[in-house]
Order: C-alpha cells, then structure tokens, then sequence
C-alpha cells in the first residue's frame, strides 16, 4: 500500500503558505531597505557639487530643468541645468524652498488635486497628468497656456492659472476653482518644479517631444 | 431585528454591517453616476460637487462599504467556525456605532466642506487628498481603533472556541489587513516616498489580504452552501494563501515602475505580478470542481435536486470566481508588464481594471454574504431565487461588464493618442478625451453605469424582501 502523499497532507501546505509568505515579505521588506535609502530626498550641496539623487533636494527650483534621453538607460531622464530664476530669484535657501515644497505638498493633498488629476501617473484621469507639467511647452514661452494668462514666466503663468483656474478655460472640461492663495499656488508650482526632477525611469515617454499628427494636423 | 431567527449576537451584530454596507454601496454607485456624467456633460455640478468631491466620495465609499461588509462576513461565520458566540461581542457593537457615526462625519464633511487650505489643520479634519484613503487623520487614527478592537474580538473567539483552519487564516490575515494600514497615515514632503508607502496599503490591501480574505471566505461559503469536505477545502485555502502572498507581496513591484523608485523593481514587479493571476485560476477551478464534485455526488445516489442551499448567494459566489479571475487576472496582467505600463500607466485602462476587479473579486463575494445573512436571519433551509435576484445579478453584472468594456474602448484612445502620439502633454491629454472613440466609451460607461444602479435597487428589493418569499424550504 502506498504511503499518504504529503501533497495532500494540510500541515504541509499550511507551513508552505507560512514559509512562502515569510521570505517574501523578508525580501520585501530588504528592498524597502534599499529603495528608501535611494529615493531619500537630497540637498542643496548634492545639488551644487552634481550628486545626482532620485529625489533632489527642495533647492532645485533654483535650476533649469529639462528631460533628456539617456542613452545609456534608454530612456528619458530630468536633467538639472544652469540656475534659473524662479518667481524672480534663483539663490532660493534650503529652508526657504523647503517651505514652499512643503506648502505645496500639502496644497497638492487638501485642493484633492490627485482625484481629478495624475500624480507620477497615480490618481484619477480627469484631467493630465501632472508628472512632468513643469516641462510641458504649453506653459513655455511660446506656449498657449502662458500666453492666454498674459504672463510673462513660467511660474507666474501657472500660479495665475491655479488661483483662476475657470478664468482661462481650455476645452468644455475645466479646472473649478479651489480657493488657492497666492502663496498656495506659488507653494503649488515648486512642487511642481520639483515633481518634475524626479527620476521616474522614463515615465512619461516622450513626454513634450513629439508635435505629433492627430487626424492630418 | 425583530422576526428574527438570530440567536447569536455575532450574526445580529453581521447583519447591521451589512445593512451599512448596502447603504454604501448604493453611496459608491450614486457618486460613480454623477461622475459619469461629468466625463459627458462636463458642466454638470461645475463648482458645487465638482469630479474631484464626486470621485473622492465614489471609491471612499467603495472602500469603506467593502471593509464594512467584511467585518459583518467574519462575525456572521466566528460562531459557525468556532462553535462559541464571540467574545467581546458588546466592544464590537459599540465598535460598530463609533465607525458607523464617524463614516457619516466624513461623508458630510467631503459634501460640504470639500476643500482646505494648504494646512495640517485640513489633513486633519477635512481629508487627506491621498487617492483611496483620503480620510482625514482624526479618522485614520479612530478606524485604527475600531480595526483593533475587530481584530482583538477575532483573536479572542478563536483562541477560545474551536480554531479551524479557516479562522486560522483569518486572523492571520485580519492582523495584517488592520496593520498595513498605519503605513498611510504619516505625511512627507516627498511625493515618491509618500506613494511608496502609499501602495503599502493599497496594494498589500487588494492585491493580498482581501484577496485571502475572500479565498476564506469562498471557503466558508463551500461547506456551508454545497457542503464541500472541510479537509478538502481548508487544504485549498492553505494553497491559495501560499500562492496568492508568494505573488502578491513581490508584485506590490508593478507600482514601483515609474514613481521615482529603483529600476529593479521593473524585473521584481514584471515577474511577480505576472504570477499574480494564477492563484485566481487556481481559486476559479476549486470553486466550479467542487460544485460538480457535490452535485455529482449527490447525482450518483440518484437524487435529482441541487446541492445548494441559497440560489442568490451560490450566483454570487461563482460570479466571484469568474469575475476575480477575468477583472483583476487578465484585466490586471493586461498592463502589468513595464513594457506596456509605460504607456498605459495612469489611463482609463487602470479605470477599467479597477471596475471590473473591484466589481469582480470583492462586490460579489461580499454581496453573496449579504444573502446568506438574509437566509439565516428568516430561518430558510433552502433558499431559491426570485425575479428580483435574477434581475439584480444580471444587471449589475451586466452593468459593470459594459462599463469595463467602455472603459477599455477609451483607454486605448487613451493609450494610444495621449501617450503614445502625443507624448502625454496637456495638449496631448485633451487630444486623446477628444477622440471619438474616447467619448463614445465615455457614453456607454455612463448608460451601463444607469444599469448596474437600476440594478441596485432590485437587489435592495431582492435583499429586504426575499426573506419572506414562499418558494424556499423552511
């Protein structure tokens, strides 16, 4: 007579399912590890002295920032340029672009911007994607979103947009207005500038490079 | 509760669960609806309960009604399981009160208040702003509580009476569900940071303990609607949860593509979350086998009845299976692999996974406990479908079905013009809404989602009043 198979013995699955679910979350929770020393946000003399981080230190909003193709890592990256100045200054303390990343952080969370819009592709898909809105060309010089505000920034023109955002209504679908202060929406656009320098391994594709053709335009 | 065949505090304390959680659920679709018809008459509520209030209320309430019924699914089946009342069944009811009332707090404030200033005072008493578990931090820290004492009570009963294999899991399962979340209540200034704990709760959530939670379940329902083998089925139940955490923990990697984390996690959550659909087929197949196994049984000794003993809830079950299987198994791995995320990432293409799965792994099972507790409350031995539950299950699955589809029509526009044409700008956005195909998705969401709600009604009818129906046997 054979002997009971230990396949379809309870014990022996109930300590696979303990095995098992105890090394994954072990391997997890290493990773986590890992990944939070990397995704740490860095400072103002990483930024200085061109360490590149993940996640660069609030001071960033002192630098021009672009998104350029990587050849190594075949894929776009946020690449930290020159100074730039933003909302007139670009020598920005890391305590004083600490605070308006922090206001905008918080601003991000309680205007509830992520139930409408993306966040690093996370959120609702109401309205864009805010990833890289920094970078976007229609808030550029030549732009349509800053022309239509009569600014003459980038920053300045998307701070007017935040505050009025159903003054300047791009399609049938707009932005309703939230109540956002002067300084919230200045807090509000270093968060975006700093959003956009984060490392996000190519996500969005593309993103501004392509003046693409939809139905023969 | 009066007319009531209860006699255990447990069941009776179930049954106000559920009675909270269908009134969600009907919360959860009302707010989808105007949502949806925000996508189409995009003036609609503009500036008095604008998409952002509307969604917000859509998936809290989704989230809530489905934690709300599965707290009711465990103290309806501790006393079967453990063969005891629960134990501290009076710190549960109070508990039930305190979470009932500060849900209705929240849901008030999120109508009326809607948003704050850029302050902690706001994180605190308004809302969180953070996709899922937006609730505001005075809520998070009483759900804590409330989760606990839940927790606690499952611990007592089943170190006390008789701990089978089911509760076993549960408990293991309940401590984590409750645990996890304590990992999205803190605040950072770093968006990657925050999403990446973020996920700790949304996806360790959806993508693992609930996915236990409902193999248990499904367990449960087994021997009790089919009488399927205890040994057979607690042996199943091991494997899924073996299956389902040696997936579903690692795959948690798939979030970790593109919110500024390492790239490893791109090999890490490729892998992981590709064998995320097996343990849904390895769930579907036990399901349907030990049906046939029962029925055929029961046909071998020449009986010619069903071995089930509640039609509506059994539906519900083998909705379950299939619809976990399709909704979060193909609908998930459809655009799980970097490769294809990288465009799809953030599109209708999630929206239709998140219906279908929602809909699929978790409304059914819960709604099928909803039937058994109506079955048990009105003493019915056998309980057999009436007009109204035919018509509830076919339109609400029906409903969310065509809402998957739709949703999955615009996502390719999505998919396709926003972020592969258009490289995901603003202007690309508005490119891909206004595609054609886009908006007709968007139209047949919004006539499908009018169908699962008309639904909703009959299967509140079906819940209320099949109890007093005369076909069952008594």
């Amino acid at each position: 007579m054979a002997k009971k198979s230990v396949w379809s013995d309870n014990r022996f699955w109930q300590r696979s399912a303990a095995w098992i679910t105890g090394f994954a979350s072990v391997l997890l929770i290493w990773l986590t590890f890992d990944t939070s020393a990397q995704i740490s946000m860095g400072n103002d003399s990483d930024l200085k002295s061109g360490v590149t981080k993940r996640v660069p230190g609030p001071t960033v909003i002192n630098y021009k920032i672009t998104y350029e193709m990587d050849k190594k890592r075949q894929h776009e990256v946020p690449v930290i340029g020159e100074k730039e100045k933003f909302f007139g200054r670009d020598d920005y303390s890391e305590d004083e672009a600490a605070a308006l990343l922090h206001l905008g952080k918080l601003g991000s969370q309680t205007k509830n911007c992520m139930n409408c819009h993306t966040l690093l592709g996370n959120g609702a898909y109401y309205a864009p994607d805010l990833t890289k809105a920094w970078l976007d060309p229609a808030w550029g010089p030549t732009g349509s979103m800053q022309s239509m505000t009569g600014k003459s920034t980038k920053e300045e023109a998307m701070a007017e947009f935040l505050q009025h955002p159903s003054q300047y209504p791009t399609h049938a679908r707009m932005m309703p207005n939230l109540g956002i202060t002067a300084e919230e929406a200045k807090g509000l656009v270093a968060f975006l500038k700093h959003m956009s320098s984060i490392d996000t391994n190519g996500f969005p594709r593309n993103f501004g490079k392509i003046q693409g053709a939809v139905n023969g335009k | 509760m009066a007319n009531s065949y209860l006699t255990s505090e447990s069941k009776k304390l179930a049954t106000w669960y559920f009675t909270v959680a269908a009134t969600l659920f009907g919360a959860q679709l009302l707010f989808g609806l105007v949502a949806a018809i925000q996508y189409v008459i995009p003036g609609f509520l503009f500036e008095i309960l604008d998409f952002s209030v509307a969604r917000m209320l859509h998936i809290n309430a989704l989230v809530v009604w489905m934690v709300f019924a599965m707290f009711g699914s465990v103290y309806w089946l501790l006393p079967d399981e453990t063969g005891i009342e629960t134990v501290g069944i009076e710190l549960g009811k109070l508990l039930f009160w305190i979470f009932t009332a500060a849900v209705t707090v929240v849901v008030l404030v999120y109508i009326f208040i809607q948003v704050g200033a850029a302050d902690e005072t706001s994180i605190w008493f308004i809302h969180e702003g953070r996709e899922y578990i937006e609730a505001p931090r005075w809520a998070d820290l009483g759900i804590t509580v409330v989760a606990l004492g839940f927790v606690a009570n499952l611990f007592m009963t089943g170190m006390k009476g008789n701990r089978s294999g089911i509760v076993t899991v549960l408990m293991a399962d309940m401590i984590a569900f409750a645990g996890l979340y304590l990992t999205g209540m803190f605040y950072t200034d770093n968006i990657t940071v925050d999403q990446f704990w973020w996920w700790w709760v949304i996806h360790l959530w959806v993508e693992a303990t609930w996915e236990v939670f409902v193999g248990s379940i499904a367990a449960y329902g087994l021997i009790t609607m089919i009488g399927a083998h205890r040994k057979v089925v607690e042996m199943w139940l091991w494997i899924e949860v073996t299956m389902l955490f040696g997936s579903g923990i690692l795959g948690m990697g798939h979030h970790y593509f593109w919110i500024g984390t390492p790239e490893y996690w791109w090999e890490i959550g490729a892998l992981f979350s590709a064998l995320e659909p097996l343990p849904l087929v390895a769930m579907f197949i036990h399901v349907l086998y030990d049906w046939g196994k029962m029925q055929g049984e029961e046909s071998a000794k020449g009986q010619d009845v069903s071995v089930i003993t509640n039609k509506p809830a059994f539906t519900w079950f083998v909705l379950n299976a299939f619809g976990n299987f399709l909704g979060a198994g193909i609908w998930g791995f459809f655009h799980t692999l970097p490769q294809v995320n990288l465009y799809t990432h953030g599109t209708q293409f999630t929206s239709a996974h998140g219906h279908l799965a929602f809909f699929g792994a978790y409304a059914t099972i819960l709604i099928g406990m909803m039937y058994i507790a109506v079955q048990g409350k009105n003493g019915i031995k056998v309980m057999n479908n009436t007009t109204s539950t035919i018509f509830a299950t076919s339109m609400i699955t029906g409903g969310v079905l065509g809402m998957t589809v739709a949703l999955t029509v615009a996502g390719y526009v999505d998919v396709l013009v926003t972020r592969a044409q258009m490289g995901a700008t603003w202007a690309g956005y508005f490119d891909g809404q206004s595609g054609a195909w886009f908006a007709q998705g968007m139209d047949w969401r919004l006539v499908m989602g009018v169908v699962t709600f008309t639904g909703f009604f009959f299967l509140i009818k079906d819940l209320l009043s099949i109890g007093k129906a005369t076909h069952h046997v008594r």
